[in-house]
């Protein structure tokens, strides 16, 4: 295989642009994992990688076999809507977990079950 | 028609990714709506609440907004990584009451909220149709709140209620 030869100069560039951005932003999702320190701000970091972190290589993907292959390909699409659907599902079992024990342990940074039974908006800071 | 196609919008994006997995051709085309009419007919026997989605139209406009939003969030998260200093950032907890009852849009409503960085969905109470959720940088409440209540719902509830 010599893909890479095939592939013109136009094509080279938009492919690593969007494979570093994509690998660089997943990337600081860990760095995040690391940096932050309480578990809720935590979650944030790993959204990163699944919005544009796997968005820019799956971008990269479909420009690479779209140009080399001659064809559109773009059933890396369904990836991204897949990796999109189900990334709650997990993130809100961890939060739950987490705002569970939390109010078992009586932590006072986290709010109570009963706030969500009050009218209006809240805000509490951590 | 429907007893044979319950789902027409199911059938359509099966057969859709049935021919982007392979390649284009008449075989994939009959073998993909096959399979695809075997998958709404079990579909339709675990007989969930039908979503009706009735402006597609604005549906479109609020995935471009939200395309666009992913994007500007993803720099001020991975900007909030880089320069994490204490006292610069203020993360918080935050409850928004919430008008909308329709359960996919409510689904549609938690996608955005967590692919979204800087957002996490994390509990949702049906009775008092209250949410809380957890921001990254809390500084501009008013921006959150005016976000998700004024741009996000308001324009779910357009599409599915």
């Amino acid at each position: 295989m010599s893909y890479p030869d095939e592939l013109p100069m136009w094509a080279a560039l938009l492919v690593s642009f969007f494979l570093l951005l994509g690998a660089g932003l997943s990337l600081l999702g860990t760095v995040g994992f690391l940096r932050f320190k309480s578990f809720y701000e935590r979650l944030h970091a790993p959204t990163l990688g699944t919005s544009w972190g796997t968005g820019g290589i799956l971008t990269a993907s479909m420009i690479f076999f779209t140009v080399t292959e001659g064809r559109p390909v773009f059933h890396e699409i369904l990836i991204g809507i897949f990796v999109t659907v189900t990334t709650p599902v997990t993130l809100m079992l961890l939060a739950r977990a987490a705002l569970h024990r939390d109010r078992s342990e009586n932590d006072p940074t986290v709010p109570s079950a009963s706030i969500l039974t009050k009218p209006g908006k809240t805000v509490i800071g951590d | 028609m429907r007893t044979i196609l319950p789902y027409p919008l199911l059938f359509v994006s099966l057969v859709l990714m049935w021919l982007s997995l392979n390649r284009f051709s008449l075989g994939h085309l009959v073998l993909g709506s096959v399979i695809a009419l075997l998958a709404s007919a079990a579909m339709a026997s675990l007989r969930p609440d039908k979503p009706q989605l009735k402006k597609i139209g604005s549906f479109a406009r609020l995935l471009a907004l939200v395309f666009y939003d992913i994007i500007l969030s993803n720099l001020s998260v991975a900007s909030q990584i880089l320069n994490d200093r204490k006292g610069r950032r203020k993360p918080g907890f935050m409850t928004i009451p919430l008008e909308m009852t329709n359960p996919t849009g409510l689904a549609i409503l938690a996608v955005l909220l967590t692919s979204t960085p800087g957002t996490a969905w994390l509990e949702y109470n049906s009775t008092e149709s209250t949410l809380l959720i957890h921001i990254l940088d809390l500084k501009n409440e008013e921006e959150w709140l005016e976000l998700i209540k004024n741009r996000y719902e308001r324009m779910l509830m357009e599409v599915f209620e």
